[in-house]
């Protein structure tokens, strides 16, 4: 079978043709589409997906079903594995036993992250996780299917580490199409403490396995077909991974060159004796992969047993920061090689930016300017969502803005440590995902910020998922329907105001009588985004 | 040929993926090769939107290199404007003669004065004008967009390619309209 297909869904795909039946993670802008679009087909083809409230639970969660015989998918966003990583380490030493693949999707350039521009690869290193870098969507399904393969022979958890431009590129995808039994199988819990418990001091033991398991890995690796050679007789060699493999295979176009190289598709255990091998006769050596060099620093460890005249370029010709390019390349291939390259010259228009704006009916445009006209000297802390267009013109209001949840986490710091008055806004998503332990903290510690949720009744910015406020799973079943209310009173605050911020005179009232308050007060601003109510009552 | 390179350019939630879709689709149905670079999420809330497609012999990078475009298709002129710097002497503009003002942007006559200085590569069709009049639906100008491409051979896509690959990536419920609008901006 041949389709055109999205990177996120030839992951989907190869899950299914991998037999997959477990599906969790935390929906984030570049992977959201493999729980979203999962979820359109899992019932009929036997697979259970849910979206956890975050992606430590999401990961929670797929390894009580990989402990339990079930074969696992978990995705998040680059930001995600920070969550998780807490049982994503501990998980290494375990090991799985159901297979599970574990996708991070990283975002190079923060097309649609704010926080950070991170390069995650450094968690397989750091935790012994072994980890594939597909480079297009056709990679993307062989990859993943590799991926089940190889944590079902080594009992590992696989990272599939992908980027923007490969969760969001689209090419014609070649793929198996297993028809699968259309109903769930459930697994058994067999127990086995001694395997599935890190308790010292068999903790240790365990990290020695791990360690083992990872040597026999890399053996693996060395013989995998996805660590491929594009050879040539040229004394100039490239090492890349990843989308940047494209951007150089354009590059060596453009610039007439014909250079052999080696693309790794294991980033974690990297296949050295197959890098010792391809170093060996080369005088000199581009090391082509986004954001940090890490692969041109173990390249240099190499090299320094295997060839020690090879001069070897990375990041003194290549960017850090923000993603590669096929230009970025030519003009690193072109210093090294001595070949010309002209960088085409971008024409200068002068034109004002056009960033992201609340839709049109959206029930923030009531909130940020009520908020700004009653409490205008306030310090305003930023979560992430939609509310964190409150940082954009006409808003402009964002003093502060770091991870999920934090605005509640800073503003009880900053409430605790000055005189002045904080209004910490957050949406509902963020809410269940990372906030409840702040706002229990500020009643615990005794701060006094105004919290503001935006309750618009949906995940909306990364794609209108469904949250614990809404009374409906991924999949669509009824479940409870969360009030956001009933938890802030059980975590101890005591004026809490639930309202429709189209009453902008109630929102006025409560905002000045709540900034008095010696206590954390909360306004909850229930209104349903205007996108989903559009949709809503169109079908 | 050569790959041809292809820069859609517009505002988040004008149907950028959609439009990308059908022109994957075309191509594949041609027997190129394809592949296509597309953004989402925040992005999408009404911020400018690009996205890529290769096609040919043999495609590696989805990413449409400074200056390589074959054409730029923008479904709003401002975007339009902003995208044409990245325009080379080969590019050639296919602009929708439309605007979705921001504060401190220039006027509509500014804006199509600027993309007048590239003569003969630059065509201005009313494709939101014509598909709200005669189709009572603006959101069906990328279709157009696509017809007029094809009619004026601005990108090597055959009409009956376009029409097949409308047909299948379009849900059965909206395809005669999408099929109304490519007509349209085709000239039937």
């Amino acid at each position: 079978m041949k389709k055109i297909l999205l990177g996120n869904n030839a992951i989907i795909q190869a899950a299914i043709d991998s037999g997959v039946s477990y599906v969790s993670g935390y929906p984030g802008c570049p992977s959201a589409e493999i729980g979203d679009d999962f979820a359109k087909i899992a019932a009929q083809n036997g697979v259970y997906v849910e979206w956890a409230t975050n992606e430590k639970v999401g990961l929670e969660s797929a390894i009580g079903a990989s402990f339990s015989g079930l074969k696992t998918l978990v995705s998040m966003k680059s930001f995600g594995i920070n969550v998780c990583s807490d049982s994503l380490l501990p998980l290494a030493y375990t090991g799985t036993k159901g297979a599970m693949v574990i996708v991070i999707a990283d975002d190079p350039s923060c097309w649609s992250s704010a926080q950070t521009e991170q390069n995650t690869r450094i968690y397989s290193q750091f935790g012994h996780i072994p980890t594939l870098e597909p480079a297009d969507p056709q990679e993307c399904y062989d990859f993943t299917k590799l991926g089940f393969e190889i944590s079902e022979k080594f009992n590992t958890p696989v990272i599939l580490h992908t980027t923007t431009r490969v969760n969001h590129q689209k090419m014609p995808v070649t793929f198996e199409d297993v028809k699968k039994n259309a109903e769930f199988k459930k697994g058994q819990f067999e127990k086995n403490p001694y395997q599935f418990a890190t308790m010292p001091p068999r903790t240790m033991e365990m990290k020695k396995e791990l360690l083992d398991k990872i040597k026999k890995i890399q053996i693996f690796a060395e013989k995998s077909k996805i660590n491929l050679i594009d050879s040539s007789k040229n004394k100039v060699g490239v090492i890349t991974s990843g989308v940047s493999y494209l951007h150089v295979k354009e590059a060596l176009e453009v610039l007439k060159l014909d250079l052999p190289i080696l693309k790794l598709g294991f980033f974690y255990p990297l296949p050295e004796d197959k890098i010792k091998k391809f170093i060996h006769p080369l005088k000199k050596l581009l090391v082509v992969e986004e954001l940090d060099g890490y692969i041109e620093r173990e390249v240099n460890v190499l090299a320094k047993i295997e060839n020690l005249k090879l001069q070897i370029f990375g990041k003194n010709v290549l960017p850090i920061i923000g993603e590669l390019n096929t230009e970025k390349v030519c003009v690193a291939l072109a210093k090294i090689t001595g070949k010309k390259f002209l960088e085409f010259k971008v024409k200068k228009i002068d034109l004002p930016r056009r960033t992201a704006r609340l839709c049109e009916g959206c029930p923030y445009w009531y909130v940020f300017p009520t908020l700004k006209r009653v409490a205008p000297n306030a310090i305003f802390t930023g979560d992430i969502g939609c509310n964190m267009i409150a940082g954009f013109a006409p808003h402009n209001i964002q003093d502060t803005l770091f991870s999920m949840g934090a605005s509640l986490g800073i503003g009880h710091g900053v409430s605790k440590s000055t005189n002045q008055k904080v209004i910490s806004i957050m949406g509902d998503g963020t809410f269940f995902h990372a906030g409840i332990s702040p706002l229990l903290n500020a009643v615990y510690n005794k701060s006094k910020p105004l919290m503001v949720i935006l309750d618009n009744r949906i995940t909306a910015m990364t794609g209108h998922q469904p949250n614990p406020g809404m009374g409906k799973t991924l999949m669509g079943e009824d479940t409870t329907q969360v009030s956001i209310e009933e938890i802030a009173k059980a975590c101890g605050v005591k004026h809490i105001k639930v309202l429709d911020p189209i009453s902008i005179k109630e929102l006025e009232s409560t905002v000045k009588e709540f900034l008095e308050k010696d206590e954390i007060s909360l306004i909850i601003c229930k209104r349903i985004c205007a996108l989903l109510e559009r949709r809503q009552k169109k079908s | 040929m050569e790959n041809f390179n292809l820069i859609l350019t517009g505002v988040g939630g004008q149907g950028i993926i959609t439009l990308l879709q059908v022109i994957d689709e075309a191509a594949v149905v041609e027997g190129y090769d394809v592949k296509s670079s597309e953004l989402h999420g925040l992005s999408q809330r009404g911020g400018s939107v690009e996205a890529h497609i290769r096609f040919g012999k043999k495609v590696f990078s989805p990413m449409v290199s400074n200056g390589q475009a074959d054409l730029i298709l923008a479904l709003e002129a401002m975007e339009g404007l902003r995208e044409s710097a990245k325009a080379g002497k080969q590019t050639r503009l296919l602009v929708n003669n439309y605007i979705l003002p921001i504060p401190g942007a220039p006027t509509k006559e500014e804006i199509i004065k600027q993309l007048r200085g590239f003569k003969s590569n630059f065509y201005l069709v009313p494709a939101s004008e014509d598909c709200k009049e005669k189709l009572q639906n603006e959101v069906v100008c990328t279709l157009y967009m696509v017809g007029h491409a094809v009619a004026n051979k601005l990108m090597p896509i055959k009409k009956e390619s376009a029409l097949t690959a409308i047909k299948n990536v379009i849900p059965e419920k909206y395809l005669e309209l999408n099929i109304k609008a490519f007509n349209l901006g085709y000239g039937e």
